[in-house]
């Protein structure tokens, strides 16, 4: 009997200890890691500009969540997956950093997305584009915020075909980021009755573009699809402009640009480019309150929508562990999922089972020289893409969390 | 009078450190305090993940000591060897579902037959002609890792389970992942002692000091330069296999060029041709690394400040330097 006794309470004692931690926000401090390039191609579209906009959405929601401070950390992956995900594993194992925030070069957030899918660390992506992290390789503590490849080809692309630009070449990226954005925009070309001629890939950070820019000028296509980014897409448009190739009657089209990649292209060479963005800072007053604010802190720099999707994504977290008091990465991002996104940024977002929020795309036009009425007065909007057209349906999503 | 006298027991004090030093049951010792102290090691407060990135660069700079040190041959390619063990071990591992005995032990065995291969080939040149050649290979193998579809190129392989050794120890645990790497450490470290202190380690030595006189000694110098550039790349092999499962990732950065000098830095820093210097100088550069990795691209320029005065002020590196006082001043 006596045997029996202390038999029950030794299990007991081992289920009481072997019982998940109490749903609370652990150490008593939410940490937030802001991850991305800080110091190469990717540091003026994402950087330390991503962490004044992580940190600009902290203060705005007060600098505590249910009593706890908050704290920003934040490194340099230097677009490579191995320092970022060893950064990742030591900010989760050492310091208790709870969510990652930004992370552009998709390479590096797929790296870091197995890891937080393995530490229950909600990991809020903006920077990297690739739709894998909402298809084959989702999790269920991974949102996928700004943006992604499939939007883009689908504003830019299919805008581009449906004006005549039916054959296609592209310059891609080679990482899973320009794969991705390849793949999506020829299916969007084919879909609308357009052809792939022939596909060239270039290592990540290229300089030189001239042998890949000769290749597609030599191919005979309608339209040169630049499949990267950064500074590789703006060097690709320079060094074709010298080459002469839409003066030679080919265009361009710049699947995926920033407004800093317009700033600092000028808005003589990138005139007419039209491009898909997730966010414009002079759309209403809202966005431009926030712009404004933004730049006054950077400097003069206006916000990509890499920013003004690290400042949404943070305070709607935020709100979500504050909701539930609980900062494990499945809980807050399930949390995420249930709350409508509504501010600035994505009025009638909603963040999808698979990850993905979902909120308008914008197709816009680079503004000429004597169009623009000041500094970072670049775009004219074409057409707003409705989120649930603008974004992969879930009835075609390859991602094992959606029946 | 008294000063001669005192001269000549510090000489003969000097001399016993100094027979002491090379004495094997010192050695023995030693080790045994060195293994019960990376066996505690985690248990200290550091970080085991920290530690285990240090163990396996400890033991490539191990094996390019061998040769950098014991037989003065200057590979700049050991990445080659580090790089495509980490990408075999990672995609046997994932891919194939070999245990990570198995995975490793793949990865070892493609670097030893790379190395064998290299090896061959460059031996033939001396100096900086080998180092180039050696470079040029490895160029080969880093364009192989760029372009090969199972290395995924710029991305990598990505999310490689740790599995279950031998079927039955779970390496998630991050402890019982730990002492498999020390295990792997020691077994490197174990060969590769071994091999010095063989007469074969002998004879490289003897090939170090005059090529001529060994070959005149009837020596065959070129299998016995083959040999120790096999043995080397294999035990890189070793660490490089290890280091994938310890990432649960085999990236580009392990195949890159950067990764052969970063390697030739460990080596150089620690004391090239002393046996401990490689783990001081790899312990140095992986905490560099990992205490400044906030400042990105700045740690290179840190580490290449630290090359540069190590090697105008002590250019026996750490180890070397330490010896070498303790030899001088006792």
């Amino acid at each position: 009997m006596k045997r029996t006794t202390t038999a029950t309470f030794g299990a007991l004692a081992a289920l009481t200890l072997a019982l998940p931690a109490q749903a609370e926000i652990s150490d008593d401090v939410l940490k937030i890691g802001v991850l991305n390039d800080q110091s190469g191609l990717y540091t003026d579209l994402a950087g330390p500009g991503s962490v004044e906009a992580a940190r600009m959405a902290v203060e705005d929601f007060g600098g505590t969540v249910n009593d706890k401070e908050i704290e920003i950390l934040s490194a340099d992956h230097q677009n490579k997956p191995d320092v970022g995900s060893s950064i990742v594993r030591e900010w989760i194992d050492e310091e208790g950093v709870d969510v990652i925030v930004d992370v552009p070069t998709s390479s590096v957030a797929l790296a870091v997305n197995e890891i937080t899918r393995e530490k229950d660390t909600a990991l809020l992506v903006n920077g990297g584009g690739t739709t894998r992290l909402t298809n084959d390789d989702c999790s269920p503590t991974t949102v996928h915020y700004a943006y992604d490849t499939f939007s883009l080809a689908k504003g830019t692309g299919q805008a581009i075909v449906q004006e005549g630009g039916d054959s296609w070449f592209f310059i891609t990226a080679d990482y899973a980021f320009g794969h991705s954005l390849e793949q999506d925009t020829a299916a969007v070309v084919e879909e609308n009755g357009g052809e792939v001629l022939d596909t060239i890939r270039h290592p990540l950070d290229t300089s030189d573009f001239s042998s890949y820019l000769l290749q597609a000028q030599g191919s005979g296509a309608k339209v040169i699809g630049l499949a990267n980014a950064g500074s590789d897409t703006t060097n690709a448009i320079k060094q074709a402009n010298e080459f002469g190739i839409v003066q030679g009657g080919q265009s361009l089209a710049a699947l995926l640009m920033f407004i800093t990649d317009v700033h600092a292209l000028g808005l003589e060479t990138a005139q007419g480019l039209q491009l898909t963005t997730g966010f414009l800072w002079n759309m209403n007053d809202d966005t431009k309150a926030f712009a404004e604010r933004f730049a006054e802190r950077r400097d003069g720099q206006y916000p990509t929508m890499v920013h003004a999707g690290v400042y949404s994504s943070v305070s709607h977290y935020l709100k979500a562990v504050a909701e539930i008091d609980d900062d494990g990465g499945e809980a807050a991002v399930s949390q995420m999922k249930q709350m409508p996104v509504d501010d600035f940024f994505a009025p009638n977002g909603e963040v999808r089972e698979d990850g993905r929020m979902v909120h308008d795309m914008y197709l816009v036009e680079v503004k000429s020289p004597d169009e623009s009425e000041g500094d970072w007065d670049y775009y004219n909007l074409v057409a707003t893409i409705p989120g649930d057209e603008a974004y992969k349906p879930l009835s075609d999503s390859t991602c094992s969390l959606v029946n | 009078m008294t000063a001669a006298k005192e001269n000549t027991q510090t000489m003969s004090t000097g001399q016993k450190i100094s027979n002491a030093l090379s004495d094997r049951r010192v050695h023995l010792a030693g080790f045994g305090v060195g293994i019960l102290l990376i066996a505690i090691a985690p248990y200290l407060g550091l970080y085991p993940i920290y530690l285990m990135k240090l163990l396996c660069f400890a033991l490539f700079a191990f094996a390019f000591n061998l040769l950098l040190g014991f037989v003065g041959l200057l590979s700049f390619g050991h990445a080659a060897f580090f790089g495509m063990a980490s990408y075999i071990s990672a995609h046997t591992i994932k891919v194939w579902g070999f245990t990570p005995e198995l995975g490793v032990a793949a990865g070892t065995l493609v670097a030893c037959v790379l190395g064998l291969a290299f090896g061959s080939l460059a031996i033939r040149q001396r100096g900086i002609y080998f180092a180039m050649i050696t470079l040029a290979l490895a160029q080969m193998v880093y364009f192989f890792a760029l372009q090969a579809p199972f290395t995924h190129g710029e991305d990598g392989i990505q999310g490689v389970p740790r599995g279950e050794l031998f079927g039955f120890i779970d390496l998630s645990q991050t402890m019982n992942l730990y002492y498999f790497v020390m295990a792997v450490f020691i077994l490197g470290f174990f060969i590769i002692y071994r091999a010095i202190h063989s007469p074969f380690g002998q004879i490289l030595k003897a090939v170090r000091e005059n090529e001529s006189r060994v070959t005149s000694l009837g020596y065959n110098v070129t299998a016995l330069k083959v040999g120790a550039f096999t043995l080397s790349a294999t035990i890189t092999g070793l660490a490089g296999a290890t280091k994938a499962v310890v990432f649960q990732s085999a990236t580009l950065t392990d195949v890159h060029w950067s990764m052969s000098g970063e390697v030739v830095l460990m080596t150089l820093l620690g004391g090239m041709g002393t046996v401990l210097g490689p783990l001081f100088g790899a312990g140095i550069i992986v905490t560099l690394q990992d205490y400044l990795a906030g400042m990105g691209s700045w740690v290179t320029v840190i580490t290449g400040t630290i090359f540069v005065v190590c090697v105008l002020t002590f250019r026996r590196g750490v180890v070397g330097e330490l010896t070498r006082m303790l030899r001088i001043h006792s």
